[in-house]
């Protein structure tokens, strides 16, 4: 196992886990706030953004293509603002308009700007190449402390390291308005909590966590670790903290043992190659979530979730 | 004046207009209405109070069979609403729809002559001059061709009713109908009820207004989960009624 | 740039031979299906279930590619194929029922749980596919984002006829469509099941889908049921304007995009019909009679120059 494990599979592993985390995280706010399309869309219109950078820059940077990407998921944002205002389109159609639109312009750049061939193909940009991201300056578990190697890990390691680490504080430093904001915003804005801006804070947040995924996983599974283990994690339990830390442990779980399955699955099972270990991730985290739609003990939906809005408050006659 | 079909006045005085015994609705484990029996008879107007969470509205919608019962048995004029929808209307609470849905107000009311047309039926000038006649009964002739979307609160209670009309029911259901409206449009849906009602049609609105009952009303059901009390609003609507419906608060405003 | 634009003009222009032209006016009438079941769609506020359902036929068209070359096949035969993305799309818009009505979750979840999860299982059934048949192009990345090049007569005849019979049954049923997309509740006191006629839609939507998934690709047919009907929307108040303006963008789409494909064949033709459609919208959105930004402007300058001239 050894030096094969460190140099093959732990940096993919290690990649996938932190994706799977860096997603879960701001995917547990989107659920809550019936905004987890919104992932569809942010995995959609990143595209573009990183064929950009890759068009300016040259070079598959990804630091280059996380701007690219922030850029573009800012400007499809303003953009269904713009739609939904003038146009008076409801926002669940502004949002197919846009991010199919810029997802196509996206894959029509990639193809006639040559960018297949490099980094930046079609099908790694739809299901990623986590399988490639070895890490070749390893000589075994004693690399761990070898600057020289350390300088050789694949870049998209750091940056999806640094994202995780954004996230995470973001979270941790904003749970309280986070929280209340999600519950009830109307609320939160009586209180003088700046809920647009927290709004569209969640969503840049989860703008970073879909690109930096983007490199282990490709711009469309994203949306799977979005939604899954928060869903499933929502479906075990009723409070936010035990919510949250459920969701990215499901995470890392469907992250270690998709990818565990995708490479070594074929080969228990007599064959010759692996499959793919982004499409398995996804695939487990759908397992997990479908056990707990059947047997999670909060899955459910309570019955005052259920009871028709309410009639108009008594009015006292003579009013 | 629209024609109408003349209701026979020995069938009114025998059979209710709609007659409910033992509805209960649930939604998955709290009963939000509880075994409750009513009858509504032909040229009457009755009235449906009771404080939020009552189970009103569902009682309303159990009754059409838009959402499902889980006791109970409904009749209209002795027959179930499959066979006799023609002879039912519904008018709705209006945030139920979307207002920028691409119909004008006379596409919402024809939408009330669909039950006769079926699907394929083709419409007819004739259809059109009914649709305008019910547009015009509602006061609104001049918006007939403007989208819902450009139109008042009141303005769209009217539509409503007005393709409710068109139907020309027997029996019309109506959910808080006067909720959000203006002075004028309240005064007017009122009277062209009253008219209904004097024509001997059967009125049933879900009502929050606790000070108008006795102007508008003929009767009352008071409704709190389970049917507290039924009747002409001289003998039903009393301060007890109230106090046990409302808990303390409506009988001090009584 | 002369001669490079002749062979353009002449697909256009439908003289670039009979197959090119067949998938032309195929995916034409793929276009118009699309835009006018998009806006029964729109109309309901179900737009993005529509992209759960298509991401859905991607484990089924693995599957049934797998079953075929297991059965002697060389699993290349587009109505079986459409036959497994069909059946795996329902199975995927049971789950999207099952997950919102059983569980708490929303329906938006429930619909990018679906895509993306049935996504990856295809994607994993599409890599075993590569690995099984290392020497044989199966071609199925195609679905992915559509290529319209390479098609053969008896595939655009089946999108072309797929495409037609969509639109003629939904605008047979418009009626029950309209009335419950527009008042469900009012809908069902008529007699007219919502639950029955959302079903009949989603089966419609599932027959676009299907036939799409050659020309635009599962990934992008999204598009062509949401982008002409908002559109359109900008062009009428009245429903049924709405509907065939929806369906000529679609079409124009469709048709412009497969003309564009058959003259530069490594060109996604999905990505290209998106575009035109989303063309169409942002013109729309500038000069659309109802709702566009420029008579829009017009109509204030015309009223303010009213009360000018009035005082």
């Amino acid at each position: 196992m050894g030096s094969d494990f460190v140099m093959l599979s732990l940096v993919p592993m290690a990649i996938a886990a932190l994706a799977a985390v860096a997603c879960a995280l701001p995917g547990n706010f989107l659920l809550l706030r019936r905004q987890s399309m919104l992932g569809d869309a942010i995995s959609h219109v990143v595209l573009p953004g990183i064929v950009l950078a890759f068009l300016v820059t040259g070079s598959a940077n990804p630091w280059a293509m996380l701007l690219g990407a922030g850029i573009a998921a800012l400007f499809s944002v303003l953009l269904i603002e713009l739609i939904v205002r003038t146009a008076r389109v409801e926002p669940g159609a502004a949002m197919g308009t846009v991010f199919t639109a810029m997802f196509a312009a996206g894959v029509l750049a990639l193809e006639r700007s040559g960018a297949s061939g490099v980094h930046l193909d079609v099908e790694h940009a739809l299901y990623g190449n986590l399988e490639s991201l070895i890490w070749l300056d390893a000589k075994g578990w004693s690399s761990l402390a070898d600057p020289a190697a350390l300088a050789g890990l694949p870049p998209e390691l750091t940056v999806l390291a640094a994202v995780t680490a954004v996230v995470g504080a973001f979270v941790v430093a904003l749970w309280r308005p986070l929280s209340v904001a999600t519950f009830d915003e109307g609320f939160a804005a009586t209180l003088g909590l700046p809920v647009r801006a927290l709004s569209l804070a969640l969503i840049v947040v989860a703008a970073m966590a879909c690109v930096a995924a983007f490199s282990a996983v490709g711009s469309i599974l994203v949306i799977a670790m979005l939604i899954c283990p928060p869903a499933a994690a929502r479906l075990m339990t009723n409070r936010l903290g035990h919510q949250v830390w459920l969701s990215l442990g499901l995470a890392v779980l469907a992250a270690l043992s998709g990818y565990v399955l995708a490479g070594y699955g074929p080969l228990w099972l007599g064959f010759a190659d692996s499959v793919s270990a982004a499409g398995m991730i996804a695939a487990v985290s759908g397992v997990i979530l479908g056990l707990a739609a059947l047997a999670g003990p909060h899955r459910r939906r309570a019955s005052s979730a259920l009871s028709t809005p309410a009639a108009r408050p008594y009015k006292p006659p003579n009013a | 004046m629209i024609p109408h079909r003349q209701i026979a006045p020995v069938a009114s005085l025998t059979v209710p207009a709609l007659s409910i015994s033992g509805l209960s609705v649930a939604y998955d484990d709290a009963i939000v209405v509880g075994d409750v029996d009513a009858r509504f008879m032909s040229g009457t107007m009755t009235a449906i109070i009771g404080p939020n969470g009552a189970g009103k509205s569902s009682l309303l919608k159990a009754t059409l069979g838009i959402v499902p019962k889980l006791a109970g048995h409904v009749a209209f004029f002795g027959e179930p609403l499959e066979t006799i929808r023609d002879r039912v209307a519904y008018v709705p609470q209006r945030a139920g729809v979307d207002w920028d849905f691409p119909a004008r107000v006379i596409d919402v009311v024809l939408m009330g002559l669909y039950g006769e047309l079926g699907i394929f039926g083709r419409l007819r000038p004739s259809h059109e001059k009914r649709a305008m006649d019910c547009i015009a009964r509602v006061g609104l002739t001049d918006f007939a061709r403007r989208q819902i979307g450009a139109l008042s609160g009141g303005q769209q209670q009217r539509v409503f009713l007005a393709r409710a009309l068109a139907q020309r029911a027997d029996i019309l259901l109506l959910d808080e109908p006067f909720a959000g409206v203006d002075a004028a449009t309240e005064k007017a849906l009122v009277q062209v009820l009253h008219a209904l009602r004097d024509e001997g049609r059967a009125i049933v609105a879900v009502h929050h207004d606790l000070a108008t009952v006795p102007a508008y009303f003929d009767h009352v059901l008071l409704l709190n989960r389970r049917r507290i009390a039924e009747g002409p609003v001289a003998t039903a609507f009393t301060e007890k009624a109230l106090a046990e419906t409302y808990g303390t608060r409506g009988a001090a405003h009584v | 740039m002369a001669p490079a634009a002749l062979p353009m003009f002449d697909a256009f222009l439908l003289q670039a031979g009979y197959n090119a032209t067949l998938v032309t006016l195929g995916s034409m009438l793929l276009g118009v299906a699309a835009g006018v079941t998009g806006t029964f769609l729109y109309l309901r506020k179900r737009s993005l279930i529509s992209d759960a359902l298509a991401h859905a036929t991607l484990p089924g068209v693995g599957l049934a590619f797998l079953l075929m070359v297991a059965l002697g096949g060389d699993g290349r035969s587009l109505p079986l194929l459409l036959v497994g993305a069909g059946l795996s799309a329902l199975a995927g818009l049971l789950c999207v029922h099952l997950l919102s009505t059983r569980t708490r979750l929303p329906l938006d979840a429930a619909v990018g749980a679906v895509l993306s999860v049935s996504y990856g299982l295809g994607i994993v059934i599409l890599t075993v596919i590569q690995t099984l048949s290392a020497g044989r192009q199966a071609g199925l990345e195609g679905f992915l984002l559509g290529s319209a090049a390479g098609m053969l007569r008896s595939d655009a005849l089946l999108i072309g006829f797929g495409g037609a019979t969509a639109a003629l049954l939904v605008i047979l049923f418009r009626r029950p469509l309209l009335l419950v997309a527009f008042d469900a509740g009012y809908a069902a006191t008529r007699g007219v099941s919502p639950a029955r006629t959302d079903l009949m839609l989603m089966v419609l939507v599932l027959a676009v889908t299907l036939t799409g998934l050659k020309v635009v690709g599962l990934i992008l047919i999204v598009a062509l049921l949401i982008i002409p009907p908002v559109a359109a929307r900008l062009w009428s108040d009245r429903a049924g304007v709405v509907v065939a303006v929806a369906g000529g963008i679609g079409g124009a789409a469709g048709y412009g995009g497969a003309a564009a494909s058959a003259t530069a064949p490594d060109l996604p033709t999905g990505a290209v019909i998106v575009l035109l459609a989303f063309a169409a919208f942002v013109i729309s959105l500038l000069v659309g009679p109802v709702r566009g930004l420029i008579p829009q402007a017009l109509r204030r300058a015309r009223m303010r120059g009213h009360l000018d001239g009035t005082g």
